[in-house]
């Protein structure tokens, strides 16, 4: 494995706003046809090394390479030029707006000549509605159909789906699982394997870790802005990583203190903390 | 059935709605002659002038953002016009480039502030409103020592821009129904339309899907103040003179014109075509009152209850667009 070079890879990275250490040499890496998931609870600093991955944010010092070679993003859209796409908790799409619509947003497919150069409305919903197909959903059929009457689970499909036919090489995926039903976050999870066996390397970020199990290959931790744990799949069981979230409390001992507390205040559960 | 759907689906359809409402309203209650009503130009010449600012303003409010500054640039750009070419007596083109190049600046300005702060738009054009209004009235006090000043433009400028067509008729119509062409044209056929639907839905995914949301925005606010500009621009060459005051009922009749029209006020939806019929459903309204025998002084009665149900209408077929799940099996 190690002789592969990884598609996407930071090495030592931090990012600081002001005297605020956000993250703190972080080293990552994710190989193409692999599912790295990003486990760590809220402001763990996951928000912010997404941001860096997708160029919103440079790096204050560390590198960032690509195929082995060192890249700085000049912003988003250069990072999506060299094949970053990002799909947030929502899709990242927009709920008043046409499938082909949404899905070509800032590239969008265009006949005529000149200034009478027209949006190609039918190419651009053809082509929405068979990529998402080509996914498995296939009750979306009509392309001028509004990306708000999709369910959260096909609205992930459509951005995931969108990143792929644009070439994505990297994709990372922002709590994609985190305000969606079972059902409908294992139709997500079929697709981020789906978008495996295709080849693209995904940075799978949740804080759900029976999800993450489910699809990863490969496991970081972050706490604090920091990696706490860098570890293959098999390598740890459920209970290990849950308590590695925790900062280092283990659930162990959070339920023994549980158990301790129920035991002198007449089998009531402590107050809970605001 | 399916072409009644897909016609109540569209942003457009309770502005049409309403508009037809209106007329039958009139006809049925105010023993409207529809067909004097249609020749008259009172409402096509107020439509027009609305128009022509509801325009861009609507699509700055597709876009998530509003401009409100238009109220102090219709004398601003009617004053300009009138000191540099009327007081000053320079070239009429020299005045009509001014009106225009202080729309350009402020919009600049307005967009500028926008996009820099997080103040939100509301705010910004309320201060550039108001310290407009200063700009306008002290100038021209200190330029030319009173708050009117008389123009007499040349013939050709009076034909393009002042005249009136059959002796009643304004003919900046014509440059409404032409903007209204182009900016459905841009907006609806265009890949710039889809950006501007794309960050009044959601700005942050837009910029992240490489669209120079900054540079739209400020393109926007310029756009409409240069369109207020040119608005009073036209008054000044039409009227021969202009004044330091009106312009301000601009600013809530273009929003009821917007709103009827279909456009969400938090952005994301809406369509030219919806605006356009949005402010001929307004200026029907407040001037086709004088045609009926109701008393006139219940027209914005009507202005307050038609825009109350376009917005219900409004909610209502949207949510049918939304849950809308497509033609089944096409194919």
């Amino acid at each position: 494995m190690s002789e592969k070079v990884p598609v996407l890879e930071l090495q030592r990275v931090d990012k600081s706003f002001g005297p605020i250490d956000v993250l703190h040499e972080v080293s990552l890496k994710v190989n193409a046809g692999e599912v790295l998931c990003l486990l760590g609870d809220n402001g763990a600093g996951k928000s912010t090394l997404i941001k860096t991955l997708a160029g919103v944010h440079k790096p204050t010092r560390g590198k960032i390479l690509m195929d082995g070679q060192e890249v700085t993003f000049d912003g988003p859209r250069d990072a999506a030029g060299r094949g970053i796409a990002t799909v947030h908790q929502f899709g990242g799409t927009f709920p008043l707006m046409s499938i082909g619509r949404s899905f070509f947003v800032g590239v969008e497919p265009s006949k005529g000549w000149g200034p009478f150069k027209v949006f190609d409305r039918k190419t651009a919903n053809d082509t929405a509605v068979k990529a998402v197909q080509d996914f498995g959903i296939t009750r979306i059929e009509d392309g001028e159909r509004l990306v708000g009457s999709l369910s959260g689970g096909e609205r992930q499909s459509l951005a995931i789906a969108r990143a792929v036919h644009f070439g994505a090489r990297v994709l990372i995926l922002d709590e994609p699982t985190a305000a969606l039903g079972v059902k409908q976050a294992s139709h997500v999870l079929r697709i981020v394997n789906e978008t495996k066996r295709r080849g693209l390397a995904v940075i799978f970020i949740t804080h759900q870790v029976m999800h993450a199990m489910a699809v990863g290959d490969h496991f970081a931790v972050l706490i604090r802005g920091a990696i706490a744990a860098d570890f293959r799949k098999g390598e740890k069981t459920r209970e290990e990583i849950t308590d590695l979230m925790a900062g280092g409390e283990t659930m162990k001992d959070l339920e023994a203190n549980i158990e301790g507390y129920m035991e002198t205040h007449e089998g009531h559960p402590p107050p809970a903390k605001a | 059935m399916d072409l009644i759907g897909t016609f109540l689906r569209r942003p457009a359809a309770a502005s049409i709605l309403s508009l037809i409402g209106v007329l039958a309203f009139y006809a049925i209650f105010g023993g409207v002659d529809l067909g004097r009503f249609a020749a008259a130009a009172s409402w096509v010449n107020l439509a027009a002038n609305l128009g022509i600012v509801a325009l861009p303003v609507g699509l700055l409010m597709i876009a998530g953002e509003i401009d409100i500054s238009i109220g102090a640039m219709i004398p601003a750009g009617s004053m300009t016009t009138a000191i540099l070419s009327g007081y000053f007596g320079l070239p009429i083109l020299v005045g009509m480039l001014g009106a225009l190049a202080v729309g350009v600046l402020v919009g600049l300005v307005n967009g500028l502030l926008t996009v820099r702060t997080t103040v939100p738009s509301l705010i910004v054009t309320l201060g550039t409103l108001v310290a407009m209004q200063g700009i306008v009235l002290s100038s021209s006090v200190l330029l030319t020592g009173g708050v009117s000043v008389s123009l007499a433009a040349p013939d050709w400028a009076k034909f393009a821009f002042g005249h009136l067509i059959a002796g009643s008729h304004q003919v900046i119509i014509v440059w409404w129904v032409l903007l209204t062409m182009i900016f459905a044209f841009v907006v609806h056929k265009t890949r710039y339309g889809n950006w501007i639907f794309a960050m009044g839905g959601d700005k942050d995914s837009a910029r992240n899907a490489g669209i120079p949301t900054k540079r739209l925005t400020i393109g926007l606010f310029i756009l409409s103040a240069v369109c207020a500009s040119f608005v009073g621009m036209c008054q000044a060459i039409l009227f021969n003179s202009a004044q330091v005051s009106g312009g301000m009922g601009f600013i809530f009749n273009a929003i009821v014109s917007i709103v009827v029209g279909g456009v969400l006020l938090t952005g994301g939806f809406g369509s030219i075509l919806g605006i356009f019929f949005g402010t001929v459903t307004f200026a029907v309204v407040s001037q086709g009152i004088y045609f009926t025998n109701i008393d006139r002084n219940w027209s914005n009665l009507i202005i307050g209850a038609v825009l109350l149900l376009a917005v219900l209408m409004n909610n209502t077929f949207r949510k049918l667009a939304v849950n809308y799940t497509g033609a089944k099996n096409r194919n």
